[in-house]
C-alpha cells in the first residue's frame, strides 16, 4: 500500500508541473503584448523597456517560467493588473467562497445521486429505474446557468421568497452561515450547482450497481442463502470504487466548474473572479485562479485514487 | 432476436432434441444494429427531433418570419403572443422566433465542429500512441493527462479567456478540451487489438504498419470513437453556449442561444418567459443529442 501511495504521489508531480506550464503559457496565448493593458497607448520605447524589465518580460521564456514557478511555490501569484492587489489574496478569498457553495452542494448531490442510482440499479427495468434514468439524462443535458435563471425567475421574481443574487447585504466579509438572513443566499446557487452532479452520479451508480449485480459472485451469495439486504450490501460495496471515481471528478467540477453558476448568482467565488479577470483582461488573476483551481482538481484526483486503493486491493497491486 | 428458422418442422418428431434449424441465416453486425435501431422508438423519436432542429437551422432563411438582426425601438421586450411576433421580441425589438431559429445555426455548429476537430486530432494521436508503443505512447498520453487535469469548463474558459472572445477562438478552445478524451478512447481501443493474433498474422504476411492500421485497427477503433464523439456533441453545445453566456465565444449581434440568454438576463424582471426561451432551446437540443447518442451506443453494443 505504501508503495502505491508513493508511486501515485510521484505521478501527480509531473501533472502538476504540466498544469503550471499550461497556466503560465496563458499569458502568451493572449493576443498582442502581455503588457498592452498596463501601458498607455502613447508610451515611449524607453517606458516600454522599463516596464518590461520591471515585469521581467525581457528575459527568455524558460527563465520567466522558472522565476514565475519559484514565486508560485512561495505562494506569490503576482499582482493583479486591474487592482494592483496581490493575486494570492484575491484567489484565497474567492476560492473560500466557492468552497462554501461546494460544502453544501457536495452532500446534496452525492447523497441524492447515489441513492437514486442505487435504487435504480437494484431494480432494473422497474418504474423507479425509468424515472431515475430519465432524471439523470435531464440532469446531464441541463444548462445549469439556465436552470439558475429559471430558479431566480420562480423564487426571486415571481414568489420573492429567496434572494436572486449576491452574498448578503454586507458582502462576503460579514457572511454568517448560521443566520438565515445570510444563509438564504446559498439556497438557489447550491441547488443549481448540485443538479448536474446528481444526474451524472445517479447515472454512474446505476450502471455500476447493475453491472455488479450480474456478476457470478452475486449468484453465489444468493445460492449460499443470503437475504436480499445482505446481497445488496455486497453489491454496493463492490460498485463503490467506480462511484467514488466519478464523485471525485464531480467534486473537482463543483470547485472548478462553478464559473457559470457563480456568474448567474453574482456569487463572489473563484468563477466570478475569473469572469472579472476575463472582462478586465487581467492575465495574472486569470492565471492564478486557474492554477489554484486545477491544482485542487489534481489533488482531488490523487485523494480519490488513494481512497479507491483502500477500498479495492486489486488497484494497489496494479 | 436471431430466432432460428425451422425448416420442415413437421418431419421432426416432437420429442427430438434437434430443433430443425439446419440453415439459420444469422444477421451481420450492421444488420443487427439497424434492426435494433429500427425497433428503438425512443431513439427514433428523438432522432426525428434532432433532424427537425437541424433542418430548421439549415433552412432558417425560409422559415424565420423576420431577419434576426432587424431591431425596433418601439417593439422591445414584447411578451409571448404579441401580434406579428408569436414568441415576442428581445431587448432590442428583434423577433425572438427568428433569432431562435437562426441561433440554432451557430449553436449546432459550435456543438459539432469542435467535436469533429477533436475526433480527428485526438483519434489520430490515440491510434499513433496506442500502436507505436513505449516512447511515443508515453509522450502523447502524459501530455494528454496534463490537459485532463483541468475541469473541462475551466480549460475552455482559460483558453478562450486568454485568447479573447469570438467564434473561432471558442472552437479552438473547445477542440482542445475534447482532444484528450478522444485520444484516450482511441488509445484504449487500439491497445486492445494491437497484440491480438490476427495483427501478428498480418505482419507475418508482410503488411506494413500503415496497412495494418488501415485494415485491421481502424475498424476496431472507429466504433468507440464515433460513439464517444456523438456523446460529446451535447456537451459541446452546453459548453459553447456557456462560453457565449460569459461573453466569450459568440459575440453580439450574432444570434446564439447562449449569448441571447446572457443579454436577455438584464431584462429578467420585465420579461421572465422570454428570458427562459433560449435556455429551453439549448436544453431540448442537448437532451435529444444525448438520447440519440445513448440509443446508438446501445444498438452498436459498444462499451467505452
Amino acid at each position: 500500500m505504501l508503495g502505491y501511495v508513493f508511486r501515485r504521489i510521484l505521478f501527480a508531480i509531473p501533472i502538476a508541473l504540466g498544469v503550471s506550464v499550461v497556466c503560465f503559457s496563458l499569458v502568451y496565448l493572449a493576443p498582442g503584448d502581455p503588457l498592452q493593458t498596463v501601458l498607455p497607448p502613447d508610451a515611449t520605447a524607453e517606458t516600454i523597456a522599463i516596464v518590461k524589465h520591471a515585469y521581467g518580460f525581457d528575459r527568455p521564456i524558460p527563465v520567466q517560467y522558472a522565476i514565475w514557478l519559484w514565486h508560485v511555490l512561495h505562494g506569490d501569484f503576482g499582482r493583479s493588473i486591474a487592482t494592483q492587489r496581490a493575486v494570492t489574496l484575491e484567489v484565497f478569498g474567492s476560492v473560500a467562497n466557492t468552497a462554501m457553495l461546494a460544502l453544501f452542494a457536495v452532500p446534496l448531490s452525492f447523497i441524492t445521486g447515489y441513492s437514486m442510482g442505487a435504487l435504480a440499479g437494484c431494480y432494473p427495468g422497474k418504474i423507479m429505474d425509468r424515472v431515475v434514468t430519465g432524471a439523470a439524462v435531464i440532469g446531464v443535458s441541463l444548462p445549469n446557468y439556465w436552470l439558475g435563471l429559471v430558479l431566480v425567475i420562480l423564487f426571486a421574481v415571481e414568489y420573492m421568497v429567496l434572494p436572486a443574487s449576491g452574498m448578503g447585504q454586507s458582502g462576503s466579509a460579514a457572511f454568517v452561515l448560521w443566520h438565515w438572513s445570510d444563509a438564504q443566499f446559498l439556497v438557489l446557487p447550491v441547488i443549481t450547482l448540485a443538479m448536474i452532479p446528481i444526474g451524472i452520479i445517479a447515472r454512474t451508480t446505476r450502471a455500476a450497481v447493475a453491472d455488479v449485480r450480474n456478476q457470478d459472485f452475486v449468484t453465489t451469495l444468493r445460492a449460499m442463502g443470503l437475504g436480499e439486504g445482505a446481497v445488496i450490501r455486497h453489491v454496493l460495496k463492490n460498485a463503490s470504487p467506480q462511484v467514488l471515481a466519478v464523485m471525485g471528478l464531480q467534486f473537482g467540477y463543483l470547485m472548478g466548474g462553478s464559473i457559470l453558476v457563480e456568474t448567474v448568482f453574482t456569487w463572489p467565488g473563484s468563477g466570478f473572479l475569473l469572469n472579472k479577470a476575463i472582462i478586465n483582461r487581467d492575465i495574472p488573476v486569470l492565471q492564478g485562479t486557474i492554477l489554484a483551481l486545477s491544482l485542487i482538481f489534481v489533488l482531488t484526483n490523487l485523494v480519490v485514487d488513494l481512497l479507491q486503493a483502500i477500498l479495492d486491493p486489486r488497484i494497489r497491486r496494479a | 432476436m436471431n430466432k432460428p428458422v425451422a425448416l420442415a418442422v413437421a418431419e421432426i418428431p416432437a420429442d427430438s432434441d434437434f430443433d430443425g434449424a439446419p440453415a439459420t441465416k444469422v444477421r451481420g453486425y450492421w444488420q443487427s444494429v439497424g434492426y435494433r435501431l429500427r425497433h428503438d422508438w425512443v431513439t427514433l423519436g428523438f432522432g426525428v427531433i434532432v433532424l427537425l432542429i437541424v433542418l430548421a437551422a439549415v433552412f432558417a432563411p425560409l422559415i424565420a418570419p423576420f431577419s434576426p438582426y432587424a431591431q425596433s425601438i418601439i417593439g422591445r421586450l414584447k411578451p409571448f403572443g404579441w401580434r406579428g411576433h408569436p414568441w415576442g421580441t428581445d431587448e432590442l425589438g428583434r423577433d425572438m422566433m427568428s433569432r431562435l431559429i437562426y441561433g440554432g445555426r451557430i449553436s449546432l455548429m459550435m456543438g459539432l465542429v469542435p467535436v469533429v476537430i477533436a475526433t480527428m486530432i485526438g483519434g489520430t494521436l490515440g491510434v499513433i500512441g496506442g500502436f507505436a508503443g513505449k516512447v511515443a505512447n508515453t509522450a502523447i498520453m502524459r501530455t494528454m493527462d496534463v490537459f485532463y487535469a483541468f475541469p473541462s469548463i475551466l480549460l475552455a474558459v482559460a483558453i478562450s479567456g486568454a485568447m479573447g472572445g469570438g467564434i473561432v477562438n471558442g472552437i479552438i478552445s473547445l477542440s482542445l478540451v475534447f482532444t484528450p478524451a478522444m485520444c484516450r478512447v482511441a488509445e484504449t481501443a487500439t491497445a486492445q487489438v494491437k497484440n491480438l493474433d490476427y495483427i501478428e498474422a498480418a505482419r507475418a504476411s508482410g503488411a506494413g504498419t500503415l496497412t495494418i492500421i488501415r485494415h485491421h485497427v481502424l475498424g476496431n477503433v472507429l466504433g468507440p470513437v464515433f460513439i464517444y464523439a456523438s456523446s460529446l456533441v451535447s456537451v459541446s453545445i452546453l459548453l459553447a453556449s456557456g462560453l457565449s453566456f460569459l461573453g466569450l465565444g459568440v459575440q453580439p449581434p450574432e444570434p446564439d442561444w447562449g449569448l441571447m440568454l446572457s443579454t436577455l438576463r438584464q431584462s429578467l424582471y420585465v420579461d421572465p418567459l422570454g428570458c427562459a426561451l433560449p435556455g429551453i432551446a439549448i436544453f431540448i437540443t442537448s437532451i435529444c443529442f444525448n438520447l440519440v447518442s445513448d440509443g446508438i451506443r446501445a444498438a452498436m453494443d459498444v462499451r467505452i
